[in-house]
């Protein structure tokens, strides 16, 4: 069990540091890798829990699962940030602000 | 049930499917100009998918794909929901002339897809199949949102709604992993049946979990706090996007809440009319009640404020979103019947209220207050039409808005005393929002100091309109259908 807790805290330690670099970083790009970071903990919690935990296989298919949803919502992303570069020249979230606030 | 027998009641996601994939090929044969042929396709493709619904109506309901998704009335009174949506977004979209000059195959191919999400959001029973389906949606949302590729405020809305959106989703699904840690299943009525063995020890981990699932759910119904994309993305997005934003991911996401808390947190039985098994490490009713009183007065109080009908409009959707959690916290089966009807009856005068702004602003260019001025004059009939929704947005009778804000406040009455509070703040809420939906009538019929009032051109829409029209009028005064039906989808799967 031991080994469940280390790779508990892992998971902890990097969901709460994606959430500090969606909320602290400006950039639209590292607020993507901020999300990622929180996707890869809930990834490593789902793996901790299925190899550790003594359950069954559904949390390695959720993982694939979620993999590839990340890579399916960071395509989508990325394509609206060029889209934004090509707009405003800029990729700062702050500064794309046409809208009322 | 196996996945090969699954397939006989799969039949109108099947379809959909189908529709996605025919379309996506159609759409290569199309020059530009004539792609918006795709969304004939897609059309009849929904109507096949509806009558397919139609013809293959359970009223037992079963578990599909080895208990993944369920096909029960409650799942198929939200997909005629969801189809309904879908049908006048699709044809409305055709008069859109935001979309104007550029390829809109994709556009109804992503509306198509958005669907198919939309049905596993209402009928997911399996916490892979819950994140997929929110993820579906989402994802199609975030580029339909920013679909106007040129346009500086389209694509600045879909930059807020991916972030906001991932995020949320990403906070969802940590919380969905410790669900899934201290029950060992991804199937919420496994869940349901390992969170009754689990000891106190767990509270702390269970609050924590529902908590982030809760922002992802949240998220998706605009609830406060989770509503700061709303404004945004409902201005910035094609108008046709904004009004099918408002009303059909937001009843598919209040059937999750509904289905998922319900079957995992819910007492065994019936619905929830009974005992929580966490009622006291989770103060459900409180919670609720506070989020719902929070979203509509918010929703009402900034909507208050505003110079732009879209705007204002966006945030009335948030008060709505508001009115239909009130259904929530009272934990009976009077809440959700309360929440069903006014989804459905909501559908109509938003949609409508929408499709006439979209005409408003097809002939003028504004989206402002003062773009409505003198249309009373030019055009009564429109103007009219335009009362009767705002009317039913604020609940006055005989408007359909009336009836589903009196379900909505004699649920929350009949779950007893300890709840008058809510419905009176409601009615206040109610009261509020009268002042703006006014500001559009007043400015259709008592300012006429612009030298002449705009003159609508025939269109596509104002017949949508009427369409629109004659529900909201009807069902405030013979709702019994609508009732008859909504009593009868009342049937949840519970295993």
């Amino acid at each position: 069990m031991d080994h469940l807790q280390i790779y508990l805290i892992v998971g902890a330690a990097l969901f709460c540091l994606g959430l500090f670099g969606v909320i602290t970083r400006r950039n639209a790009i590292a607020v993507l890798m901020g999300i990622e970071l929180i996707l890869n903990s809930a990834n490593l919690n789902f793996i901790a829990f299925s190899r550790f935990g003594g359950m069954n296989l559904s949390g390695h298919v959720f993982a694939l699962f979620v993999i590839v949803m990340a890579a399916a919502e960071a395509a989508i992303a990325l394509a609206i940030i060029i889209n934004i570069y090509n707009l405003f020249h800029t990729v700062n979230v702050d500064e794309a602000s046409q809208l009322k606030q | 049930m196996t996945n090969l027998f699954s397939l006989n009641y799969f039949g109108p996601e099947l379809i959909l499917t189908g529709t996605i994939l025919l379309a996506i090929i159609v759409d290569l044969f199309y020059q530009e100009e004539r792609s918006y042929r795709v969304g004939l396709w897609v059309l009849a493709g929904i109507i096949l998918s509806a009558v397919t619904l139609l013809i293959n109506q359970q009223s037992v309901p079963v578990a599909l794909f080895l208990g993944s998704v369920v096909s029960d009335p409650f799942s198929t009174y939200f997909k005629f929901l969801i189809l309904l949506a879908t049908i006048f977004t699709i044809v409305v979209s055709f008069s859109e002339k935001e979309l104007g000059n550029q390829r809109v195959g994709e556009y109804y191919v992503l509306i198509t897809i958005m669907v198919l999400g939309m049905f596993l959001m209402v009928s997911a029973t399996d916490l892979i199949v819950v994140y997929l389906a929110i993820e579906i949606v989402s994802i199609m949302s975030f580029v339909l949102a920013g679909y106007l590729r040129g346009n500086r405020r389209s694509s600045e809305a879909s930059l807020k709604y991916v972030i906001y959106g991932a995020f949320s989703s990403g906070i969802m699904l940590f919380g969905l992993s410790i669900i899934f840690g201290l029950t060992g299943s991804t199937n919420i009525f496994d869940i349901r049946a390992a969170l009754a063995g689990l000891d106190t020890s767990a509270d702390l981990a269970l609050i924590l979990a529902t908590l982030f699932i809760f922002t992802g759910f949240g998220y998706k119904i605009s609830a406060v706090p989770f509503h700061y994309w709303t404004p945004d993305v409902y201005e910035g997005a094609p108008t046709s996007i904004t009004a099918y934003l408002s009303v059909a991911p937001k009843a598919a996401g209040l059937a999750l809440i509904i289905r998922f808390f319900n079957s995992s947190l819910g007492a065994p039985g019936t619905f929830i009319e009974t005992e929580w098994i966490f009622s006291s490490a989770i103060p459900w009713t409180q919670v609720m009640a506070v989020l719902a009183v929070a979203t509509m007065t918010l929703g009402n109080l900034i909507a208050l404020r505003q110079t732009s009908v879209k705007r204002m409009l966006a945030y009335s959707s948030i008060a709505h979103a508001g009115y239909m959690m009130m259904g929530l916290p009272v934990l009976s089966e009077h809440g959700i019947y309360g929440i069903m009807i006014y989804a459905f009856l909501y559908l109509f005068m938003n949609l409508g209220a929408f499709y006439i702004l979209m005409l408003v602003r097809n002939n003028t260019g504004k989206e402002t207050f003062e773009a409505f001025s003198g249309l009373g004059h030019s055009s009564p009939l429109l103007a009219i039409i335009m009362t009767l929704f705002m009317f039913s947005l604020t609940g006055i009778p005989p408007t359909a808005g009336f009836i589903g804000k009196f379900y909505i406040f004699s649920a929350v009455i009949k779950a007893g005393p300890g709840f008058y509070w809510l419905a009176i703040i409601g009615v206040i809420n109610s009261v509020v929002s009268l002042y703006y939906y006014m500001q559009i009538v007043k400015a259709m019929f008592f300012k006429d100091d612009n030298e002449s009032g705009i003159t609508i051109k025939f269109s596509m829409i104002s017949i949508l309109t009427v369409i629109l029209a004659v529900p909201t009028f009807i069902f405030g005064v013979y709702w019994v259908p609508v009732a008859d039906w909504v009593r009868n989808s009342l049937v949840i799967f519970i295993r």
